[in-house]
């Protein structure tokens, strides 16, 4: 297992220098790239899903992967948090090559993360109570108060206090938006560094979709976490990204700000743009 | 028409080495089927098995597991127990009265209630109910990702889902196996003595004597070995789940189907074995 070093760098991986090897930038705590991956291939039989994937999550903002379906968004983000095992390539968070770690290890390195699912994914089984406090109970031995104070805190914050009966409920009794709460409050109630989101607006309408994307900006705000969002929504992207990637093809082909990637003149993505409806479309975009 | 360059192309395998191979995977192809089939299913136990002497160990689940596989079962188990005690008093009663030999059919149901009706029946039942179940519940988990939140959250979904179940299975198999055949006898009994006039004394006479402990251990033995089997077809077709809603009614199927074949078929073995180490009283 590589350690940290303690020095820090800003530098990216200078051409031609080796991953892994002493020397490697990123092996070190970077303070501005919290997750850096480089080369990520991976394959289920025949399909080649992703195809060397180089990508760099900043620090504390709010970083959103888009990319057509089917593309590798969630199987990158899987990779991310240790769901998946890569064929080859390097994933490094806060200097350290998390790919060759143990089941331990892993389980370790899962408390820097909370993932917020596509559909929530709650437990059906327990309330909504049981649902957020179930990372404290799994991992430590608090007492119910303390994990009952923890709760109603996260349940305030969230703006799900208010709602009537909520700690009793069951997850069939919550809305969409609710459901999302629910699995964000249960994904930050370990304080997570990073938190990953997939699809979270994923089968909400306009104004549930617009909450969302407050909830995230407002949770990158008030927890100073580091956000990775998988989208297809671009309305949405453009509203809280501070750092857009999109991945086609299995490979991230842009990169930046929105800014800089609204100026990109990369095919896919000014058509992905441009039938959001973001920008008019144009002629003869280039590759 | 296609143009690709030669160097695109893989190397053209020889006509014969073609055949050959084929021929090959053709031959082994049943018997790759079969390790796959025992080999995956033998990984789950294994790990499920390894998992229970593994910090934490969380009772609750396992009380829960017990609670649905055993008071859940509880009912349909009364239920068909007491018939087939009564059927099988029935049957054994018309083919004993050829020889006006009725007063045997205590032996004949105890020791057929014992040694193979009440694991067999107990176990297709706890399969058709508990093993369905499971199997349905794995497979919904699996679809909504909360199979995959559990790992988010550095919880082994091995030990935590499929390790209290097995467990849960396994115990209550036996203890369901002697129900049916309490319940089975109470049935036979009353068969006999008020619907066929059997003669009391003379049935519980012909129970003592002919029926053995060894019998009822014979039969907890298998039930032990069929709660394995059960759980483990049915808690496997569930965690392996891919798709959607279609996917969780094939798995449930396949975990009723695949469970009561292995009942069946190891309860073959299973009596051969038996018998080998205690042999029928003669």
């Amino acid at each position: 297992m590589n350690q940290p070093p303690t020095s820090t760098s800003h530098a990216a991986l200078p051409p031609g220098a080796v991953p892994g090897q002493p020397g490697n930038p990123l092996a070190q705590r970077d303070e501005r790239w919290q997750i850096r991956v480089r080369g990520l291939n991976k394959t289920f039989g025949p399909q080649h899903v992703l195809r060397g994937v180089d990508l760099d999550i900043e620090r504390g903002r709010t970083n959103i992967i888009i990319g057509g379906s089917g593309q590798g968004k969630s199987v990158l983000m899987k990779h991310l948090m240790g769901l998946l095992h890569p064929d080859a390539g390097e994933i490094w968070v806060d200097g350290v090559d998390v790919v060759p770690f143990t089941a331990a290890e892993m389980s370790k390195l899962r408390r820097k993360f909370g993932m917020v699912f596509q559909y929530a994914a709650l437990f059906d089984s327990m309330n909504v109570v049981e649902n957020i406090a179930f990372p404290l109970i799994e991992r430590y031995n608090l007492s119910r108060d303390e994990i009952m104070e923890r709760v109603r805190d996260l349940l305030r914050r969230l703006d799900l206090a208010g709602v009537d009966g909520i700690e009793k409920k069951i997850p069939p009794e919550l809305s969409g938006g609710q459901r999302k709460r629910v699995g964000l409050a249960r994904a930050l109630i370990d304080r997570p560094e990073i938190l990953l989101y997939d699809e979270p607006t994923t089968g909400l309408d306009p104004v549930a979709t617009k909450n969302v994307d407050e909830m995230i900006r407002q949770t990158a705000d008030d927890f100073g976490v580091t956000s990775v969002v998988i989208s297809h929504d671009m309305a949405s992207t453009f509203r809280i990204a501070d750092r857009i990637s999109m991945l086609h093809g299995g490979k991230i082909v842009v990169t930046g700000t929105p800014q800089e990637v609204l100026a990109s003149r990369h095919s896919a993505l000014r058509e992905f743009v441009e039938t959001s409806g973001l920008v008019a479309p144009e002629e003869g975009g280039q590759t | 028409m296609t143009t690709s360059s030669s160097a695109d192309n893989p190397p053209e395998i020889p006509k014969i080495e073609r055949r050959l191979r084929g021929a090959l995977e053709y031959l082994i192809a049943p018997g790759t089927i079969i390790l796959d089939y025992f080999g995956v299913r033998a990984i789950m136990l294994g790990s499920a098995t390894a998992a229970l002497f593994r910090r934490p160990f969380r009772l609750r689940l396992f009380l829960e597991q017990m609670e649905f596989v055993g008071v859940g079962s509880l009912p349909i188990i009364l239920l068909v127990g007491f018939f087939s005690g009564a059927v099988s008093a029935q049957q054994a009663i018309n083919a004993l009265r050829i020889f006006n030999q009725e007063r045997f059919v205590g032996a004949t149901v105890g020791i057929s209630l014992a040694q193979e009706l009440a694991p067999v029946f107990t176990g297709l039942m706890i399969t058709a109910r508990a093993g369905s179940g499971m199997a349905t519940e794995l497979g919904s988990m699996r679809i909504t990702e909360q199979i995959d939140a559990l790992s988010t959250f550095a919880v082994d979904p091995i030990q935590y889902l499929v390790t209290p179940r097995l467990v849960a299975t396994t115990l209550i198999m036996p203890i369901m196996t002697m129900v049916f055949n309490i319940v089975g006898l109470v049935g036979a009994y009353l068969f006999s003595i008020y619907f066929e006039h059997v003669d009391l004394g003379q049935f519980t006479e012909q129970f003592t004597y002919w029926t053995d402990p060894k019998d009822y251990m014979i039969g907890a033995c298998k039930a032990l070995v069929f709660g394995v089997t059960l759980s483990v077809a049915a808690c496997y077709q569930g965690f392996n789940v891919r798709g959607g809603a279609k996917e969780v009614g094939r798995a449930t199927t396949s975990a009723v189907v695949s469970g009561s074949v292995s009942i069946l078929v190891s309860d073959y073995f299973l009596i051969d074995a038996f018998h080998i180490l205690w042999p029928y009283k003669s």
